[in-house]
């Protein structure tokens, strides 16, 4: 469907970072050491909820090698300031508690203490040596337990934000929001056909291979250089000056290879703590966590527990859709109850919408993002729900879905109004798809879902450089997680007319390159894509006056083309085309160095909608689903790099199966996470899966000069419901609690054989 | 205590180094001998990142104490390309693009270069079961599972 | 902390003895570096036994197998003897982690380290395999159910380490099965697992049977009851959920982050049934 006139853009190129990464040569966190470097270490709580009465370092401090111990004392505190951090809102005050807790406890493996030691063994010693002194409050885990009247309390200071009905006593819900459209009475009275239900969510991890590492090297003129496995330096230097009362020009912040984020890799954890350490020590110091850690200490996503209820009258037509979602932020606020309840039914054009969220605090790690930071919560409850709807009404669960689809026009209930979009086409794609169309095995069931992320702009700077050969390094500061470096280079190869293996992309680190927003939202190939087109049309535009002054005319009568400055027309003289290369190697002669630039606020992100059908067979006996099919279906606006952009689908659908089936934190009565390690938290495995089949639609962005819309949030944002339709479907159990994991599939199924007999 | 001496053979290169009885085989490889290709992801044998090969079998390096390295035959990702010539499975793997953020990458290609060893036309699940020590969060697996049947069908051909 | 290779067991036996409690051996090292890491075992010695010849070889011996406690599973996997006669041990064996994992990990040390949900020690119960024990009183045979005690304890004495596994001759128109229930397909703990192996005879009947379980209990169990349900019937349905309840009874579990006690307890009788057609099948052949 895209605009086959492109040379490079849509076409599969090696990408340029592939043969350090086959070889061992890329360097990821972990990889980086500094000579004369220390070891430092991080204690945590095992408590999930306590005062910190006191903390005593003294003997840690006494142990010979150990040379520097720190704590929340060590840190500045902070106030209540909003700050942007990846896709959600972030308080200092808490983000600094986050880093190291101040007052109190708030989740198993919070940390408490940090050291810097000459050797592993030392640190590790070290930190048995620091005493704390806790006073154990009741926890709360989950978040109807957070919600209920008699909950321990987290904050005494928080108050529910947005709820003029709530009382002035300290509560765990740090805010309330609501979108309502139309007339929600009037969609009931008009509903011939109603549908509800109630469902949970688990947090899951974004399971990312590589543990956060960091390493701090500051000097004692207050410099310090920071080379961290992150998705976003800029955002690091920025809480790092923050947090330790800096100004971001002492921070320069080098990038690592990054080994997996998937927006877990947007916040700070360790960078603060090995700056402070750092600076204390006199030397660099390096901290990496351990597996157990990464489980314990960092951010998984949020869950959700939600009421649905959907009215429709008997042709289909879904007039009435109420849903309230308490979104789970972990220990301190800021869940993306937001996103979740915008994103609840942009997928559909609903006349009377009524949409509540909770952000609900308790004592778990604070969430971080994963891809489509609430959407796919939301998704599970609402894209059951349409699917009890389908089965009350008897009609095909894709049909459905298209009756009520939003297109052009559709106004969202959450404001904006849908212009270019790809929901219906996405859709029929779905239907027609080879997949749909064979007919299902007996004994499985077939499920469908559709998903909604809205993908995001904001700020990205990009330079093109063009050496004195003809070729060009392509500079940007956007984290390549995932082949985003071959997507950039490829539309500057087609803005420039060159080869795409003359161009040299790379991240630069946050002194070589103007600001980058970091890598997520799904921004990168759309956004800092959008500079990297803006920089190399700079240069663009500095060779066509190059050539235009070797050839005395105005620089409106060069145009550029092929690669080549060319006369706009006959009448500008007869002049052979100059070459790229040709330009470059008279540069001295002609005004010196060429070079682009751009900086920009990217407007007009495209929203991405994507479609999922899966086809599953149950153990009856033993309660294991088992995927049997699989096919994504998405519409990414213009697919730069189809390898890649098939790589975001089927990665993020088998995150969302891992999500559906087996991915949980397990929590012993003491409120301490038990599965800290991939043995026990199950992602998926290679052979727990079949192909996935991804299926490309194509409905470009007008705001991107690519048509670029984003792709790597919507592909989770399916699959749980998709799932739990299809094991609907094979066995006639609605499931409504993730993970459908075999020993409750396996009760639900018992029961439902209980129900059936009492029923005949 | 006095540090374990081993001389032992990686990646044809005979190699002594001293090392703590607990510092295991991946320690040593990162943190003393600068081969920092063999990752560390979990630190307990369920990841794979660290798949080295020691006298012709996979191992996770971080559940073998450098200490045992003594007189055996270690490879890593570090001798798989030969000069300037890539395997065929890491020129698959960029060309199909079977990596997204590459920090797998080192431990699933070392794992299914022995099994192309052993087994030069594998099946789709005998790849697949083959692999599942070796966590991918990225890719679904997809790519990865098809270069590893192109580059066997590749070997086959010539 | 030290590290030794002796090639002899009467090192081995020794370097154990004078450890007094703090040595622990290391065959694969699959269970004992994660436990090293996660600091719950701290030993003052390690006894590395590979080097011991008699602990690193299959022989055939009285038509069975003698393998060697540090044979790795992968080695195991690859015996045609073995694979031939008593495929649902090598299945077991072959479950116990990764590709990786199988180039090291050992039933030796699988049966030693004494969790409740090993995979090989139920197959190897149903085998009705034996164990070689070397020590400062020289060598005595153990049934394999007889070696855990409780969760990470053996019944093994100061200084003594298993030398092999001693897999019988099987029987004509016999054949063994391992199942596990996991959530993922590898990579995982077993639920429960269970091992069952059969002699039939020419009528179909079967005439001798051993079914053992695993993860529902501190210890592995040969379950008895379930050997005397399955003896003498045709594995008719009647015969297959006598011996699946008997397994349930058996079954004595604790709620833990990997299962319930009411789905530890159904899933034994369900893998009862299963594992006893695919044993029948195999007899049969």
């Amino acid at each position: 469907m895209g605009n086959q006139s492109y040379k490079w853009v849509g076409t599969r190129q090696p990408r340029p970072d592939g043969a350090d990464k086959v070889t061992g040569r890329a360097r990821f966190g972990a990889d980086f050491d500094m000579p004369g470097q220390l070891v430092g270490k991080v204690l945590r709580s095992p408590h999930a909820h306590a005062n910190i009465r006191s903390i005593d370092t003294s003997k840690a401090k006494a142990l010979r090698g150990v040379k520097a111990v720190i704590t929340a004392a060590d840190l500045p505190d902070m106030p209540d300031e909003m700050a942007p951090a990846g896709e959600v809102m972030v308080n200092l005050r808490d983000v600094t508690r986050n880093v190291m807790a101040r007052e109190k406890a708030l989740y198993d493996g919070h940390a408490v203490a940090a050291v810097a030691a000459t050797s592993e063994a030392i640190a590790r010693e070290a930190l048995d040596l620091i005493e704390v002194d806790y006073e154990v409050l009741p926890h709360v885990i989950d978040v109807d337990g957070a919600v209920a009247a008699d909950a321990p309390i987290l904050h005494d200071h928080l108050r529910t934000d947005g709820d003029e009905n709530a009382a002035d006593t300290p509560t765990n819900v740090a805010k309330r929001i609501e979108f309502l459209k139309g007339d929600l009475d009037a969609g009931w009275a008009e509903a011939e056909v109603v549908v509800e239900g109630s469902f949970t969510t688990k947090p899951v991890h974004q399971g990312y291979i590589e543990p956060h590492a960091a390493v701090a090297s500051a000097t004692e003129d207050g410099q310090v250089q920071l080379w961290c496995s992150t998705q976003g330096q800029f955002n690091v230097r920025g809480y790092c000056a923050k947090l330790l009362d800096m100004q971001t020009s002492q921070i320069r912040v080098t990038p690592s290879e990054i080994g997996g984020g998937f927006g877990g890799k947007t916040v700070v954890y360790l960078e603060p703590l090995a700056i402070k350490l750092s600076q204390m020590a006199g030397k660099p110091v390096k901290l990496v966590m351990s597996r157990e850690e990464v489980f314990r200490g960092s951010g998984p996503t949020s869950a959700g527990s939600m009421d649905v209820k959907l009215g429709a009258t008997k042709d289909g037509r879904i007039v009435a859709a109420d849903f309230t979602v308490r979104m789970q932020a972990g220990a301190f606020p800021g869940s993306p109850v937001g996103p979740a309840c915008m994103c609840s039914f942009a997928c559909y054009d609903i006349a009377n919408v009524k949409v509540v969220g909770f952000d609900v605090v308790s004592n778990r790690p604070k969430v971080a993002a994963y891809r489509a930071p609430g959407s796919p919560v939301a998704a599970w409850g609402i894209e059951s729900a349409i699917n009890m709807l389908a089965e009350e009404l008897g009609m095909d669960q894709i049909d459905l879905r298209l009756k009520n689809a939003a297109r052009e026009g559709t106004k969202t209930h959450y404001g904006p109004t849908f212009k270019d979009i790809g929901m219906i086409a996405t859709l029929e794609a779905a239907k027609n798809s080879p997949h749909y169309q064979t007919p299902l095995k007996a004994s499985q069931g077939r499920g469908v879902a559709v998903g909604f992320w809205f993908n995001i702009g904001m700020d990205s700077s990009a330079a093109c450089h063009i050496g004195e050969d003809g070729t060009v390094t392509l500079i940007s500061g956007s984290p390549d997680i995932g082949g985003s470096r071959a997507s950039l280079a490829l539309m500057a190869a087609e803005e420039l007319g060159i080869d795409y293996h003359k161009i040299r992309p790379i991240v630069a680190d946050t002194a070589s390159i103007g600001f980058n927003f970091l890598t997520g939202g799904s921004r990168v190939t759309f956004a800092t894509g959008m500079a990297v087109v803006q920089a190399v049309r700079d240069a663009i535009d500095e060779m066509r006056a190059r050539a235009a002054k070797l050839w005395e005319v105005d620089v409106e009568a060069v145009i550029w083309e092929d690669g080549c400055a060319k006369p706009a027309g006959s009448n500008v003289g007869d002049f052979d085309p100059m070459t790229l290369a040709e330009i470059a190697a008279s540069a001295g002669k002609t005004g010196g160095p060429i070079n682009g630039h751009a900086q920009l606020n990217a407007q007009g992100a495209g929203p991405g909608f994507g479609a999922q059908i899966y086809d599953v067979s149950v153990d009856a006996d033993t309660g294991h689903t088992t995927v049997e099919r699989c096919t994504v279906v998405q519409d990414v606006g213009t697919a730069i790099h189809p390898d890649y952009v098939e790589g975001q689908l089927q990665g993020g659908v088998v995150q969302g199966i891992g999500w559906a089936l087996n991915e949980e934190y397990i929590y012993n009565d003491k409120g301490q996470l038990e599965n800290t390690g991939f043995l026990d938290y199950r992602m998926p495995v290679a052979s727990d899966l079949p192909m996935i089949e991804p299926i490309i639609v194509e409905v470009p962005n007008p705001s991107h000069p690519y048509g670029v819309r984003g792709v790597g949030e919507v592909p989770i944002v399916p699959p749980m419901a998709a799932i739990g339709n299809a094991i609907a479907e094979a066995t006639g159990v609605r499931m409504t609690d993730l993970p459908m994991s075999p020993p409750k599939l396996s009760a639900a199924l018992d029961a439902a054989k209980v129900r059936d007999a009492a029923d005949d | 205590m006095a540090k374990n001496h081993v001389t032992t053979t990686i990646n044809n290169e005979p190699v002594e180094f001293l090392c703590d009885t607990h510092e295991t085989m991946l320690d040593v490889l990162r943190n003393d001998l600068g081969l920092t290709g063999s990752k560390e992801g979990c630190g307990s044998g369920d990841c794979g990142a660290c798949t080295i090969m020691v006298d012709g079998r996979l191992a996770c390096a971080c559940l073998m104490l450098g200490a045992e390295a003594e007189g055996r035959t270690i490879e890593t990702i570090e001798g798989m390309a030969s000069g300037e010539e890539l395997h065929p499975l890491q020129k698959k793997f960029v060309d199909e693009a079977a990596l997204q953020c590459g920090i797998c990458t080192p431990g699933v290609l070392v794992a299914a270069k022995a099994l192309l060893e052993r087994n030069p036309d594998p099946t789709e699940t005998e790849v697949r079961y083959w692999l599942a020590g070796n966590l991918c969060r990225c890719t679904g697996y997809d790519k990865i599972i098809r270069a590893v049947m192109d580059t066997a069908a590749e070997m086959r051909a010539n | 902390m030290r590290y030794v290779a002796p090639s002899t067991l009467e090192e081995a036996s020794a370097f154990l003895l004078e450890a007094n409690g703090t040595g622990r051996v290391l065959a694969g090292g699959t269970d004992l570096l994660v436990q090293l890491r996660a600091g719950v075992t701290t030993p003052g010695i390690i006894v590395d036994v590979k080097h011991i010849e008699e602990l690193m070889t299959i022989q055939d011996e009285d038509g069975g197998f003698r393998v060697g406690a540090a044979v790795c599973g992968q080695e195991l996997g690859e015996h045609p003897g073995v694979t031939t006669a008593w495929p649902g041990v090598v299945e077991a064996v072959e479950l116990i982690g990764s590709t990786q994992v199988q180039g090291r990990a050992t039933a030796g040390g699988n049966l030693c380290n004494a969790s409740p949900a090993a995979d090989s020690v139920p197959a190897m119960i149903a085998a009705g395999a034996t164990v070689a024990v070397y020590g400062p009183n020289g060598r005595r045979e153990l049934a394999v159910e007889d070696v855990p005690a409780r969760p990470g304890k053996t019944n093994l004495e100061p200084g003594e380490l298993i030398t092999s596994i001693k897999l019988p001759a099987r029987p004509a128109g016999s054949g063994d099965a391992y199942l596990r229930m996991t959530p993922r397909t590898e990579m995982d703990i077993a639920i429960v697992g269970l091992g069952v192996a059969l002699t039939m005879d020419a009528s179909g009947t079967v005439s001798a049977a051993r079914v053992g379980l695993g993860a529902v209990a501190p210890t592995a169990l040969h379950v008895a009851d379930a050997d005397a349900a399955l003896i003498g019937s045709k594995l008719d349905d009647e015969a297959l959920e006598r011996a699946a309840e008997a397994c349930r009874q058996a079954c004595n579990p604790i709620n833990d982050k990997r299962g319930t006690v009411e789905y530890r307890t159904k899933i034994a009788g369900v893998l009862m049934k299963r594992a006893a057609k695919i044993a029948a099948e195999r007899a049969g052949s």
